[in-house]
């Protein structure tokens, strides 16, 4: 089974760390895919503000190219950043579910000389490690057990609302499970899909940083060492902004916040740079945590 | 026993209340004033007819991780959307704040799916230049509109660099230290992305081909 991967921007820029350590905890868990040929912006949560068909039609071109690239009957297609599994998820849901969205999307894609034939099936790299590939497969290829690592997971909110069918859609589990398996502890704390605030912290801050502050809190609050997201605007505010937030709230918060993938790759001995460690603020310190030889795990 | 005395307009506040009663304000709105249609185009622009069917019960307003900033809970958005308040609606800041998380969608016992009447009224307001002047999210969902259309992809240096040139431009020296570190550690680039096939992309986006968005 071969997988389409649907980069996007935000790993073109800020989450260049998310695609890195993707690519490298494939490439060791030999999973197959390639490049989906040509994307473009799925046009995220902004340009939907601003005309709705186009929007449509804009997602609804990966998901042609993606027809064009490969001759299986069902497309997998990845989708890592959670607003662009959304947007791509709900393009070809609205696409199969209403008439009018598809004669309008289709008569757009027509002018490109672009058809869809709703054959593929957008996905996100958790279901696919968890679910396809299986926690079982995950564990013999660990190197690292991350014994002794307590894991606040935040999933963010739109990679499991409205159209993700792997999780619950407030309190889902699968990287709980994954990190479990990679012998962590995950923290139990109820605002594992409270929303981060998404670009409000780029335009109005008050709102954007007292939610990132609240979820910050909560984690360090229940004794996590890390904050573990799969998003790259999660990532980006809970991350970038903790000092930020310090100053005007006057809080401690001094919490790593990685991407599920690169805490992955660190338990299957992956080498640091592979998995994009220098590009994050703040390093996690692994010197507790031993793999069963006694060893140090790798200098993270 | 003494009866309360009541509480006397006294002899100098009384040219004031005389002035006050001069310019009494109406407080409510005639429906001769309303846009009658109002709910029902907006139900219609997102999906089927299930917001004239909101039974009030506030499930969106509680789940809402804003509704503490928003001028109008999302519970009352949907009241004056179908009764036609359209000018309050389309001026309110609570569909601006809407931070598209999906919660209120998944949770609303009659599947209204709010997320898409918020992006409906957003359309809506930006269409008739309803949001206030220089409020940055609006002008965000345009900048972004105008790079995809461009590029056909997103580069989020650029994308901000603009937004902070439309709205507040000292805001850009507040984060420049934020940019610098982002840029050390390779995450931000200065290279424009684009796709390869442009063609297709103002293809597909064609009557907008030219023309800016309002």
């Amino acid at each position: 089974m071969k997988y389409l991967s649907y980069p996007g921007c935000s790993l073109r820029s800020t989450g260049r760390a998310y695609e890195e350590s993707l690519v490298a905890v494939f490439q060791a868990l030999e999973i197959q895919y390639e490049e989906l040929k040509d994307w473009n912006c799925c046009g995220a949560t902004s340009y939907v503000s601003i005309d709705e068909m186009d929007a449509f039609a804009l997602a609804a071109r990966n998901l042609a190219l993606a027809e064009l690239q490969s001759p299986e009957s069902t497309v997998k297609l990845i989708a890592p950043c959670s607003a662009c599994y959304l947007v791509l998820s709900k393009t070809e849901r609205y696409l199969e579910d209403y008439p009018e969205v598809s004669t309008n999307v289709n008569a757009k894609l027509d002018k490109a000389g672009l058809h869809y034939n709703g054959r593929v099936e957008v996905r996100h790299p958790l279901d696919v490690l968890v679910n396809d590939y299986g926690l079982e497969n995950i564990v013999k290829h660990v190197q690292y057990p991350l014994k002794g690592l307590k894991v606040a997971c935040y999933y963010g909110c739109q990679v499991v609302r409205p159209f993700a069918k792997f999780d619950h859609s407030h309190y889902p589990v699968t990287m709980d499970k994954l990190v479990q398996a990679l012998g962590a502890e995950s923290v139990d704390w109820p605002l594992k899909t409270r929303c981060c605030g998404g670009s409000l912290t780029g335009t109005t801050q008050e709102a954007g940083l007292r939610l990132n502050r609240l979820l910050l809190k909560e984690a360090q609050k229940r004794g996590a060492d890390i904050l573990l997201t799969c998003c790259p605007l999660c990532q980006h505010n809970l991350e970038c902004y903790q000092e930020r937030i310090n100053r005007i709230y006057k809080e401690e918060i001094d919490l790593p916040v990685a991407y599920f993938t690169q805490l992955l790759g660190v338990a299957l001995g992956l080498p640091e740079k592979e998995l994009g460690m220098q590009r994050l603020f703040k390093k996690l310190s692994l010197e507790h945590i031993t793999h069963p030889k006694g060893e140090m795990a790798n200098a993270w | 026993m003494q009866l309360p005395t009541q509480p006397s307009i006294r002899q100098d506040e009384a040219p004031q209340k005389i002035e006050k009663m001069k310019h009494v304000v109406r407080r409510i709105k005639f429906e001769s004033e309303l846009d009658l249609e109002f709910g029902e185009r907006v139900a219609e622009k997102a999906y089927g007819q299930k917001l004239l069917s909101c039974i009030q019960c506030g499930t969106c307003s509680a789940t809402c991780p804003l509704a503490h900033y928003m001028d109008y809970t999302p519970r009352k958005i949907i009241a004056m959307t179908r009764e036609g308040f359209k000018e309050e609606v389309l001026n309110s800041l609570t569909i601006w704040l809407c931070a598209s998380c999906y919660s209120c969608y998944v949770q609303c016992p009659r599947q209204i799916h709010i997320t898409d009447v918020m992006y409906a009224l957003k359309r809506e307001a930006i269409q008739m230049g309803f949001h206030p002047k220089r409020l940055p999210i609006p002008i965000l969902a345009q900048e972004f509109y105008k790079r995809v259309l461009k590029d056909g992809r997103n580069t989020e240096s650029w994308l901000l660099v603009s937004l902070y040139l439309r709205t507040n431009p000292f805001k850009m020296l507040k984060e420049a230290l934020l940019g610098l570190k982002l840029f050390l550690r390779g995450r931000l680039t200065i290279g424009k992305e684009h796709v390869q096939r442009r063609d297709q992309i103002h293809a597909i986006l064609e009557h907008k081909k030219g023309g800016q968005p309002s």
